[in-house]
């Protein structure tokens, strides 16, 4: 990380152009090797500094909360800065142009299924949503279709995806991303069959685009320079969100009793789903912030359903993503979009809760 | 005279875009024009979905991402 700050500070030299393909590769390879290396021995270094260096009492709180912040934060980062560079090779072959060139004129149902996949890969900023929404909706991208893709686009996030598997094993990361699918789908499918295309606001439709845009061949070194752009673009922005999140997890880690939230995170009770969705949909968090604080709640007896929906409510439906569509969008078209959202995600809480059987998942 | 044009709604990543588009044209010596533009339906016009964009005497070089001064001084030659 370091040395790409630098490069950002210091842009009027070359520093990636002038090393050979071959170099770049060994030390990708050095740099992946250097990882595992480190990623296998995070455990016994945070258990050493906590206990031998720090020489704190075992079994106290402080050292419970020490010990989980010690080893979480190189976790959850060094997991981060691999998956995000790894996703940026992968999104390097997606742009919006080229989705929407997929989805244009689509039919429904088989449009919103083929949207709300491309919303995973395609990259996405929410600052581009407005440009996004009028390039999808004038190129006969039918609205509930266009709604499928940007309610996917946030909704299963990369980073979420792959801490969970991280953290919880591959069947917590399948469900994310199933129903995370599930409910972009539907959601868009339910909106396109609202005919809501009257609460866009009129001048959307009346935008003339003009030819698409061209852009040239990518090589396999411009993908890897696309994978290092996104981990310095993304890791460099969200690493304190990343800490702090951690810390909270650790508090609750240490200080919140064994089994504390299942009174009212707990499956039994009904409530806890959509007062999760309701105290979600206003707070905005990035989902590498808001895993830590998740699986410090699983462990301390909160329902996995009543997380993942407090969660998918926290990182899929923004206030910040609603002032910026309310350009594009009447008041009532998102408030409906926010609606069949909300209620998609507090659907799967419930489903969570009543298919999973505690204890199953441990953090 | 080159004419820049820098399409984008005033995020970060525009400022920084416009900013090093001016560096570089300095750094070259070339005569250049730079604009702003954050209305959307100019935006649009240039059929432009990831912002910020780069454009030069009229023609879109780069979307969606804030490039290196390095970069710019190779589309700007």
């Amino acid at each position: 990380m370091e040395t790409y700050l630098a490069d950002r500070q210091n842009t009027h030299v070359e520093p990636q152009a002038t090393r050979s393909p071959r170099i770049r590769v060994l030390l990708g390879i050095l740099g992946l090797s250097v990882w595992v290396l480190v990623y296998q021995h995070l455990a016994e270094a945070a258990h050493w500094l906590t206990y031998t260096v720090m020489g704190l009492a075992f079994g106290s709180h402080l050292a419970a909360a020490t010990e989980f912040f010690l080893f979480e934060v190189p976790k959850v980062l060094l997991l981060l800065v691999l998956v995000v560079f790894g996703v940026g090779v992968i999104r390097s072959f997606f742009t919006p142009e080229r989705t929407r060139a997929m989805l244009a004129g689509r039919r429904e149902s088989v449009g919103n299924v083929l949207a709300a996949l491309l919303g995973v890969v395609t990259p996405f900023c929410s600052c581009s949503a407005v440009p996004l929404f009028i390039g999808f909706v004038t190129a006969g991208v039918p609205l509930g279709v266009t709604f499928s893709f940007l309610i996917a686009a946030p909704l299963v996030n990369e980073v979420a995806l792959v801490l969970l598997w991280g953290l919880f094993g591959w069947k917590v990361a399948a469900l994310y991303l199933g129903t995370g699918l599930a409910i972009a789908m539907v959601a868009g499918w339910i909106i396109g069959r609202l005919k809501l295309e009257r609460w866009v606001e009129p001048w959307v439709y009346a935008v003339q685009g003009g030819p698409t845009v061209e852009t040239g061949a990518i090589t396999w070194g411009d993908r890897g320079q696309a994978g290092v752009d996104a981990v310095r673009e993304i890791v460099g922005k969200v690493w304190p969100y990343v800490i702090l999140g951690i810390a909270v997890g650790a508090g609750i880690h240490g200080w919140v009793p064994e089994g504390f939230l299942a009174s009212f995170m707990g499956k039994d009770a009904w409530w806890s789903v959509p007062a999760a969705v309701l105290l979600g949909v206003p707070m905005y968090a990035n989902a590498a912030g808001i895993i830590p604080i998740v699986q410090a709640l699983l462990e301390k007896g909160a329902a996995l359903g009543t997380v993942l929906a407090f969660m998918m409510a926290v990182i899929g439906l923004s206030l910040p993503e609603a002032v910026i569509l309310r350009k594009v969008l009447t008041m009532r078209l998102i408030l409906v979009f926010f609606g069949v959202v909300a209620v998609g995600i507090v659907i799967v809480g419930y489903v969570f809760n009543l298919v999973i059987p505690t204890g199953v998942i441990h953090p | 005279m080159k004419q820049i044009k820098i399409l984008g709604s005033g995020c970060a990543k525009c400022k920084r875009l416009a900013e090093y588009a001016e560096l570089a044209a300095k750094e070259l010596g070339q005569p250049y024009e730079l604009a702003k533009i954050t209305d959307i339906t100019q935006i649009m016009g240039f059929s432009v979905m990831s912002t910020p964009a780069l454009v030069i005497d009229g023609q879109v070089k780069s979307v969606g991402k804030s490039l290196s001064v390095a970069e710019i001084k190779v589309l700007l030659a």
